[in-house]
């Protein structure tokens, strides 16, 4: 009865402008958690749409033109206001400060602001969808983008500059975070491996972004005022255009990716017992991908008439990508040998982001290379794989750090035996979804048709089934989460036994997370020690 | 030693951790603008190697010396700017408002002058578009130095804006007392802002106004 009264970050106070005017860390999660979700739904409203047209070879549901835009819709919506800000603004933005034993963010008003700017960009892309939409692509490419599109391609590319804003100012909360506002004693090598991916995202979120930006306010300057810097018919090169769009949106999805790799290192750590392997080689993996991940990105213009010598650097540092990453997986399958495992629904959803994202990644070395891409590019092959890296890994891990941290976000525990079957079913349907994509691409079929070949009629009712089986296990924890907010058993303050930092304090958390600045003694992920030997409050209570 | 307790935010254990953090901040934000910018010098970069007869033609329609004049009065703000942070420093309150006042005077003619500039392209039919006029085989790729020079400087022009705006508050700010020499990183924030703003100008200058030129 006692615990239930103490007063934490949740009922601190109450009303709307407690939340819309909020500057505390936990709460901007939350209201980054419902607007992720609200466009996680809207782009996978507009998912459905694909894969019920696909079932039949004709086009029948929807006509070309509505085609072309469902899925610009379905990539807009679910990169740029999904997969983008998903993990970094809900659970970095929860986590970052408890994790290294802050109070806040260091500019907690620009956090709250970054979450408005998000709003407005998402208001700007929900007006131009509601007015008839965009058929360009999420690439807008030019100049089908800058002159010949009859649609709303001004307001969503507005949309999109405004929510780079929102990025680009999160990722310089984080990095100026967690230079200055460790704990004593927390030293760079002691930080979890959430942090470190957090620290190579926010790198590509300040350096990326702006570069997207730029491309994207010349468009909309081409389409609005006339200007011609990539319009052929005045001697402007499209394929200029592709260069700064791939700048930034290549390196995009590392930063969908990373901090997905985050929250597995956590979670595989936590539910073997065990230190993970190699712990600076995990960390220093998320820089290399951070910064290789900058150099690749002419990858995706093997054929857009991109010199041959400059398709053979891409193509060579696109395989050292490969690297760091697979760096990682040999990293977390040697943390879980001999390790004392359980199967929690966190746990499932990481074991299955280690094999979906190992197709994906392997996948993506065939589509370096540069013989094999030409036959494959702009087919489902393409499709497949950036699925099994963006769905398949990036979302896995999100549902994985959103049942590992629900407990201390909400002070609930959700049904467990719901859970495990729900990351069952997400991975049993995402590999019925997009294995046949493999397959169908490699045969030849081209994406953003709304009509194809009979012949690849099995494959493609092979994928829509999967993808309703998907929808269940995801429509599933939306479900029981809300319903664990009000019925779920009391976690207490650290129900995993995990040895981060944010299970020492109670859940949910205090508004200024710790009573005492906590002075840190030991590396994380030390499961052979108690956290009373690793984490040592001290009597001065903070302002 | 109150008003040093009152500008301390809750999360910072001492000042000097939330003045080292609003610095980083800063840098950081400028590393951001630095690559808005770089977007735009690489599209000038690649065309200017493809037509490099095209951009001295259409660089030799600019007023080179209004260019300069601009030039000598960003550099001048730069200056006041610096005098500004130094009267905040010694705790000149006075100096520090007339420093920033002049700087926004300057600022203010700055932008003055780029309209005047505009005004002329204008009416000499330079504004990309239906109406964009050029004499010769190389109207098409002028017509994309012209793009350039509106996008690049008008992004400039709209920095220069926000750069006013700072100022404002920070006059606003100096006026009601809220800076002491223990206390003034708003100021200094912005005087860093207002140098990468003029620096980005003298890049700008050569590069848009200086192509090809044989004075």
């Amino acid at each position: 009865m006692n615990a239930q009264r103490r007063e934490h970050y949740l009922n601190v106070n109450y009303g709307v402008r407690s939340w819309l005017l909020t500057t505390d860390h936990k709460r901007i999660a939350w209201l980054y958690l419902v607007s992720v979700t609200f466009f996680f739904f809207v782009g996978g409203f507009f998912a459905t749409l694909i894969r019920l047209e696909l079932l039949t070879p004709q086009g029948d549901l929807v006509q070309a033109e509505t085609y072309n835009k469902l899925f610009t819709m379905h990539g807009v919506t679910m990169v740029f206001f999904f997969l983008i800000p998903s993990i970094p603004a809900v659970l970095g933005n929860f986590l970052i400060p408890m994790m290294i034993g802050a109070r806040d963010l260091a500019f907690p008003k620009l956090n709250l602001a970054s979450w408005y700017i998000f709003i407005i960009g998402g208001l700007f892309t929900l007006a131009a969808t509601a007015a008839g939409g965009v058929d360009t692509g999420w690439t807008f490419y030019t100049p089908y983008s800058s002159i010949y599109s009859n649609t709303h391609v001004a307001l969503t590319v507005v949309g999109i500059f405004v929510t780079g804003f929102s990025s680009i100012l999160t990722g310089l909360n984080f990095i100026v975070t967690i230079h200055k506002m460790r704990a004593p004693g927390l030293t760079w090598f002691r930080l979890p491996l959430f942090v470190w991916a957090h620290y190579a995202t926010s790198i590509i979120f300040v350096l990326g972004t702006p570069v997207l930006a730029i491309t994207l306010a010349l468009v909309g300057l081409e389409r609005i005022f006339g200007l011609g810097i990539f319009d052929p018919a005045r001697g402007g090169d499209p394929v200029l255009f592709q260069h700064l769009f791939w700048f930034y949106s290549h390196p995009a999805v590392y930063i969908m990716i990373l901090p997905s790799m985050g929250i597995v290192s956590e979670l595989i750590a936590c539910f073997s017992r065990k230190r993970i392997f190699g712990y600076a080689f995990v960390a220093f993996a998320s820089l290399g991908i951070a910064i290789i991940g900058f150099l690749v990105w002419g990858h995706h213009m093997f054929v857009s008439g991109q010199s041959v010598h400059a398709g053979l650097v891409f193509s060579l540092l696109s395989f050292l990508v490969a690297i760091p990453s697979a760096i990682k997986v040999f990293n977390w399958t040697a943390t879980l040998y001999k390790g004392s495992v359980s199967y929690d629904a966190p746990m499932l959803y990481s074991l299955g982001f280690i094999g979906v994202f190992t197709i994906g990644g392997l996948t993506g070395l065939f589509l370096a290379t540069l013989g094999f891409d030409v036959h494959v590019t702009d087919t489902y092959f393409v499709v497949a794989h950036f699925h099994y890296i963006m769905v398949g890994g990036a979302v896995m891990g999100y549902l994985g750090g959103i049942h590992f941290w629900w407990p201390k976000m909400t002070g609930r525990l959700y049904p467990e035996i719901l859970a495990r079957l729900a990351a069952l079913i997400v991975f049993l349907g995402f590999n019925l979804t997009f294995f046949p994509q493999f397959v169908l691409g490699f045969l030849g079929m081209p994406r953003r048709y709304h009509a194809y070949p009979p012949e690849f009629q099995v494959l493609n009712v092979m994928s829509s089934a999967g993808a309703s089986i998907l929808a269940v296990g995801y429509v599933l924890p939306l479900v029981y989460l809300i319903w664990s907010l009000r019925y779920g058993a009391v976690a207490g303050r650290n129900p995993w036994g995990a040895r981060g930092l944010e299970w020492e304090t109670d859940s949910p958390p205090p508004t200024h997370n710790f009573d005492t600045t906590p002075r840190v003694t030991e590396s994380a992920y030390a499961y052979e020690k108690e956290p009373e030997e690793i984490y040592h409050f001290g009597a001065t209570a903070h302002v | 030693m109150s008003d040093v307790i009152t500008v301390r935010a809750h999360q910072f254990d001492d000042l000097e951790q939330q003045h080292e953090a609003s610095w980083i901040g800063m840098w950081i934000f400028l590393a951001t603008e630095v690559m808005f910018f770089g977007g735009m010098f690489t599209g000038y970069a690649f065309y200017r190697a493809a037509y490099p007869q095209a951009f001295a033609a259409a660089s030799n329609r600019l007023d080179v010396w209004l260019g300069a004049i601009n030039t000598a009065v960003l550099i001048s703000s730069s200056f006041t700017m610096a005098l500004a942070v130094h009267g905040a420093e010694t705790g000149r309150r006075k100096a520090l408002i007339r420093f920033l006042l002049l700087t926004i005077v300057l600022g203010a003619v700055f932008l003055g002058i780029k309209f005047f500039e505009y005004h002329s392209k204008f009416e000499e039919h330079l504004v990309p578009g239906h109406s964009f006029q050029f004499e010769g085989l190389l109207a098409r790729p002028a017509e994309i130095f012209f793009s350039f020079y509106f996008a690049m400087t008008g992004m400039h022009a709209l920095h220069m804006v926000i750069g006013i705006g700072l100022l404002a508050v920070m006059v606003v700010k100096a006026r009601r007392g809220r800076f002491s020499t223990g206390y003034f990183t708003p100021v200094e924030l912005t005087g860093l802002y207002w140098h990468f703003v003029d620096i980005v100008w003298i890049f700008l200058f050569p590069l848009l106004y200086l192509v090809g030129r044989h004075l």
